[in-house]
C-alpha cells in the first residue's frame, strides 16, 4: 500500500509530461497541384463529400478535434493519420504513376461499395463522415469513370516491341 | 511523268508497308488493351523472353494463388509475405534503362498488394481484392522481363460484380482462386503466355 502513493506520482507526471509532447502536425494550408480534386477537376460537390468523409485521415490536412489536444490521444490520432496517409494520400495522388493511381482507385472504390471506408469506428464519432446512399453511390460512380480513364490512357501498358511475337 | 509516277508508286508501297507493320504493332496494343475491355474474348498467344529474373515472384504468387484457390487464408498470409520479400530483392537495375520505370512502378504496386495480402490474414475476401490487382501486376511484368514456364492468363466473368478478373496460371486446368470451392471451375484461358 505503500507504494501506491509513489507510483501514483509518477504515473501523474508522466500523463503531464506528455501534454508537451507535440501534435496537431498534419496541417497545411494550400492544396496542392497534386492534389486528387485538382488532379481530376473533381466537381465541388464531390470534392466535399471528399475533404469531410476521407480527407482527414487521407491527406496533408487533418481537420483536428478538440480532443486531439489531449495526450496520449493525440499521439494515437497522429499514428492513424500517418497509417492512412502511407495507404492513401489524396493530398499527393497526382505523384502517383498510372499504375499506382489506377490500383488506389480500385481500391477505393471495393472499400467505399462495401462500406469498409470510412472506417466504422471513426464515423462513430464523426457522424457527419457517413456516406449517405446518395453519396456513396456518387462517389461511386464517379470513381468507376475516372478508373476507365486511367485504363485508357495509363501510358504503362507494356508496350508492342516487348512482345517477341503473336501467335 | 514517269519519274513522278514511279516515285509515286514507291511511295505508296513504303506507306502501304508502313501500315502493315503499323497494323502490326496496333495489334499487339489492342492484344493488351482488351484483356481488360473485351473480356469475353479469347486472346492469341504471347511469346516472351526465356528469363530466370522473375522466377521467385513467379513461385510465390502462384502458391499465393493455390493458397486462396484453396481458401485458405493464412496460408495466403505467409506466400505473400515470401512474394514481398522475392519483390524487395528483385534487382531493377539488372534490367534495361527503358525498361526500369516501369518495372519500379509495377514493384511498387505489387509490393503494396502482398503486403496488404499477408496483413489481411484471416480476411479472404479483401485477400482476394488485392490479388486480383496484382495479377495484372505480375502478368504486365513477365511480359517485359520474360518467364521460365508457359502461364495460362484465365479469365473469371464474375468476379467483382461482374466486373470480372484476371489470374496467372501453370496450369490450363481451371482453379478459381477468387471463389475457390464456391466456384471452383469458373473461368477461361484467355490467352497464353509462351516462353520463346
Amino acid at each position: 500500500m505503500k507504494l501506491l502513493k509513489p507510483i501514483g506520482f509518477v504515473l501523474l507526471i508522466v500523463l503531464v509530461g506528455i501534454q508537451f509532447i507535440p501534435s496537431r502536425s498534419n496541417q497545411s494550408t494550400e492544396v496542392p497541384s497534386t492534389d486528387f480534386v485538382k488532379t481530376y477537376k473533381v466537381s465541388e460537390q464531390l470534392g466535399q463529400i471528399l475533404y469531410t468523409s476521407c480527407y482527414n485521415c487521407h491527406s496533408n490536412n487533418t481537420n483536428y478535434p478538440w480532443y486531439s489536444w489531449v495526450q496520449p490521444v493525440g499521439m494515437l490520432l497522429e499514428n492513424h493519420i500517418n497509417k492512412g496517409k502511407e495507404e492513401l494520400n489524396f493530398s499527393e495522388f497526382g505523384t502517383y504513376s498510372g499504375r499506382k493511381q489506377k490500383s488506389k482507385l480500385t481500391a477505393m472504390i471495393s472499400q467505399v461499395e462495401d462500406g469498409e471506408m470510412p472506417l466504422a469506428s471513426y464515423t462513430f464519432i464523426h457522424r457527419e463522415a457517413r456516406l449517405s446512399a446518395v453519396d456513396k453511390n456518387n462517389l461511386v460512380d464517379y470513381l468507376k469513370t475516372l478508373k476507365l480513364a486511367t485504363q485508357k490512357n495509363r501510358g504503362n501498358e507494356p508496350r508492342p516491341e516487348n512482345i517477341i511475337s503473336i501467335l | 511523268m514517269i519519274m513522278l509516277s514511279l516515285a509515286l508508286v514507291s511511295w505508296g508501297a513504303s506507306a502501304q508497308h508502313d501500315h502493315s507493320k503499323m497494323g502490326h504493332a496496333t495489334e499487339g496494343q489492342t492484344n493488351m488493351d482488351s484483356k481488360m475491355a473485351n473480356k469475353s474474348m479469347v486472346q492469341p498467344s504471347v511469346k516472351v523472353e526465356r528469363s530466370k529474373s522473375a522466377t521467385a515472384i513467379i513461385d510465390n504468387y502462384l502458391a499465393l494463388k493455390d493458397a486462396l484457390v484453396a481458401d485458405n487464408s493464412n496460408k495466403a498470409s505467409s506466400s505473400g509475405k515470401t512474394l514481398f520479400d522475392a519483390f524487395a530483392k528483385f534487382d531493377i537495375s539488372a534490367h534495361p534503362k527503358s525498361q526500369q520505370k516501369e518495372l519500379a512502378e509495377i514493384i511498387e504496386d505489387a509490393s503494396e498488394h502482398a503486403e496488404h495480402i499477408f496483413e489481411n490474414s484471416g480476411n479472404i475476401d479483401h485477400q482476394r481484392e488485392h490479388f486480383e490487382i496484382l495479377s495484372t501486376d505480375i502478368n504486365d511484368l513477365v511480359i517485359i522481363i520474360g518467364s521460365d514456364r508457359t502461364l495460362y492468363q484465365t479469365f473469371c466473368p464474375m468476379y467483382n460484380k461482374n466486373e470480372g478478373g484476371v489470374w496467372l496460371s501453370a496450369s490450363r486446368e481451371i482453379k478459381n482462386p477468387f471463389y475457390g470451392s464456391k466456384m471452383m471451375k469458373c473461368g477461361s484461358v484467355q490467352q497464353e503466355i509462351t516462353v520463346e
